[in-house]
């Protein structure tokens, strides 16, 4: 090992030209660290900063966790639980409509996902594959569109809705969530439909079948990847949109989750205990769903993010 | 965006190698290529049907629902449009519209007015910091975790963490914490005998508190996003440079931080525009306060249509107009300096 790390010191110029030279990281001249050895000192600041960020990661939710189960007189307590008590979460469920929230919230997300990921699955393919009139443009515009600040469309489709008494009603919700969908859902699935080989197509053709045939039973099947996770990720943003879910619900029934949680703490009531206990309901079934999802979303997300 | 090998619409008519279209047809392309303009539209819809048929669904979407409302809040940002006077319904009355058509008015009221230059600077510098300290966190992260040691798959579960849980949860498990009376932070300052800091209700740190909580929203997705570049980067590079006795930071510099350039350039991008329009974070945690001094663009522009009294649409549009104006300059901006530096994108 030593023997070929010592060269360094040789006098020959560095291949690898860079601002810093050696011996400016603070180790000792002529002794390079190849990749994956390190010292002890730079083992425990490796393990130490992780320590920190990961606690710093952590503690917001687990904090909100534990509070949820102390009773309301100590939520602001800085010790554990001391009380165990599952009150705040009985009253949540029972004596609030949170769960109507959640029907809501659960209804719009699933239709919106559904919606989305399949009508974009088609314009996704057909960026990939094709070369057509409009296909500059298109992508243009679905690259825009997806930084179509909410405070643009706000506003318009606040008077729309209202316009055709759609305000209060899940499709007004769903119709505007598809707006965030849509595009997205569209680029990401043009950038899976990259990685699917183009012999696969063309063997398609050789067999007779036409593009839709192609699409449907070859390509279809194998971007399932693909589509769990633009669908996840359509999934969990429409279940955190705050906006719109504010300005077009109104009436306690028709609040969708974020409009919810939103009530237990306001100008009027400080209903801490309440809410952290409707916070964790909400967050359980997401972080479950993102756990199982996440395996994918790397892969995914440079797939979708690089155009090689 | 262009692709590695498509393949054209149809099988070619005359069989020629070339196909008789060019490729590259674009909408602006017919103009300076006769051959295309003379095609007959049915020898078009021949060819590219369908395509064109796997496009409808979308661009009627896009237009019904993106299009349509884009054209009218155009339109608002033009009228003096508010509560009183759009068409509304009162039990089965329909009362008419009677707002005006005032021209360019309401942007020449925006813009002479000090609020939106104040609320457009505290935009720039909240989007810069936390898209600035986010990457560094975030590519930081990644490249500790991008080698082996125990304890790996732990971290990295535990750093994504925050992006699991729905964003506004999140936002009130930190208005908790910033709470000032009873909040954890300031107890623990308080028990280390230092006194507790107003973190919600005093500007300079109400600003400090929306950006580190907009940070820790963001720094998993970065980091996610870096670590698959950083394995994207084949190992042979680094062996190569460890051959020449290239050391842990020349490496950083000359070979992981050019292999990460594509995908950390389009991820700068996206967060630079999710951080401009980001409306949880600070509608949630202070909304937009103390006295307005945390408001960006977008908590300003909902503010003025839905929360101020009587709402204001017109305005309201007026500001998302100037909003998306804001950040399609800044995109063709950035695409171009991408250009310059020999990016195809």
């Amino acid at each position: 090992m030593a023997t070929d790390t010592t060269r360094v010191d040789g006098t020959e110029p560095l291949p690898v030209p860079g601002p810093a030279g050696r011996g400016t990281n603070g180790r000792p001249r002529g002794r390079v660290r190849r990749r994956g050895e390190r010292g002890p000192l730079a083992s425990f600041g490796l393990h130490l900063t992780l320590l920190v960020a990961a606690f710093i990661a952590l503690f917001p939710p687990l904090w909100l966790l534990v509070t949820s189960f102390k009773p309301k007189s100590e939520t602001f307590s800085l010790s554990l639980v001391a009380d165990f008590t599952l009150d705040n979460y009985d009253h949540v469920v029972n004596d609030t409509a949170f769960l109507t929230w959640f029907g809501n919230s659960v209804l719009i997300v699933l239709v919106t996902t559904v919606v989305g990921v399949l009508i974009s699955s088609t314009t996704g393919y057909a960026l990939s594959r094709f070369r057509f009139p409009g296909m500059r443009p298109l992508m243009w515009t679905l690259l825009i569109t997806q930084m179509f600040p909410m405070a643009v469309l706000i506003v318009p489709l606040y008077n729309l809705m209202s316009r055709y008494g759609l305000l209060n009603q899940p499709v007004a919700l769903i119709v505007t969530y598809l707006t965030i969908a849509v595009p997205f859902c569209a680029w990401m699935m043009k950038g899976f439909f990259d990685t699917i080989p183009v012999s696969i197509d063309e063997s398609g053709r050789v067999d007779g079948l036409n593009p839709f045939g192609t699409f449907w039973r070859l390509i279809m099947p194998l971007a399932r990847p693909g589509l769990a996770v633009t669908g996840f990720y359509t999934f969990v943003t429409a279940w955190a949109e705050v906006a719109y879910a504010t300005a077009f619900m109104t009436g306690e029934d028709n609040l969708t989750l974020a409009g919810g949680l939103q009530t237990f703490v306001n100008q009027h009531t400080q209903d801490w205990h309440l809410m952290t206990a409707a916070a964790v309901l909400i967050a359980v079934p997401a972080t479950v769903v993102f756990g199982y999802a996440q395996r994918h979303l790397q892969s995914g997300l440079t797939a979708g993010a690089t155009k090689s | 965006m262009t692709d590695a090998a498509p393949i054209d619409a149809t099988p070619n008519p005359q069989g020629t190698p070339a196909s008789p279209v060019p490729a590259t047809a674009g909408a602006g392309a017919p103009g300076g290529r006769p051959r295309v303009r003379r095609r007959a539209l049915r020898h078009r819809l021949a060819d590219y049907w369908y395509a064109w048929a796997m496009i409808t669904p979308v661009v009627a979407v896009i237009t019904v629902i993106i299009g349509y409302p884009l054209v009218r809040g155009i339109y608002l940002s033009l009228t003096d449009a508010d509560e009183a006077n759009v068409e509304r319904t009162i039990g089965v009355n329909t009362i008419e519209a009677t707002y005006e058509f005032v021209g360019l008015e309401n942007y020449r009221d925006v813009l002479t007015d000090d609020v939106f230059w104040d609320r457009l600077g505290w935009t720039v510098v909240w989007t810069v910091a936390c898209v600035g300290i986010t990457f560094v966190i975030g590519l930081t992260l990644a490249n500790m975790l991008n080698r082996a040691f125990r304890g790996r798959t732990l971290y990295r579960m535990a750093l994504i963490l925050p992006w699991a849980i729905p964003a506004f949860v999140s936002i009130f498990a930190w208005r908790m914490l910033f709470n000032e009376r009873n909040g954890i932070l300031n107890g623990v300052l308080d028990s280390g005998g230092i006194e507790g800091i107003a973190w919600l209700s005093d500007p300079t740190w109400a600003k400090i508190a929306v950006i580190a909580v907009n940070v820790w929203l963001g720094v998993p997705f970065m980091l996610i996003a870096m670590l698959g570049a950083l394995q994207s980067i084949p190992a042979e590079q680094y062996e190569a440079a460890e051959m020449d006795g290239a050391g842990a930071w020349q490496r950083f510099v000359n070979i992981t931080l050019p292999g990460v350039r594509s995908v950390a350039m389009t991820v700068v991008l996206l967060s630079t525009i999710w951080t401009f329009n980001m409306f949880p974070v600070i509608f949630l945690l202070t909304r937009g306060g103390p006295a307005g001094s945390t408001d960006i663009l977008v908590t300003e522009a909902f503010r003025l249509a839905f929360i101020n009294s009587p709402r204001d649409f017109a305005g309201s549009a007026t500001w998302g107009v100037l909003i998306l104006l804001m950040l399609v300059l800044f995109a063709i901006a950035y695409r171009r300096a991408l250009r310059r530096q020999g990016e195809v994108w």
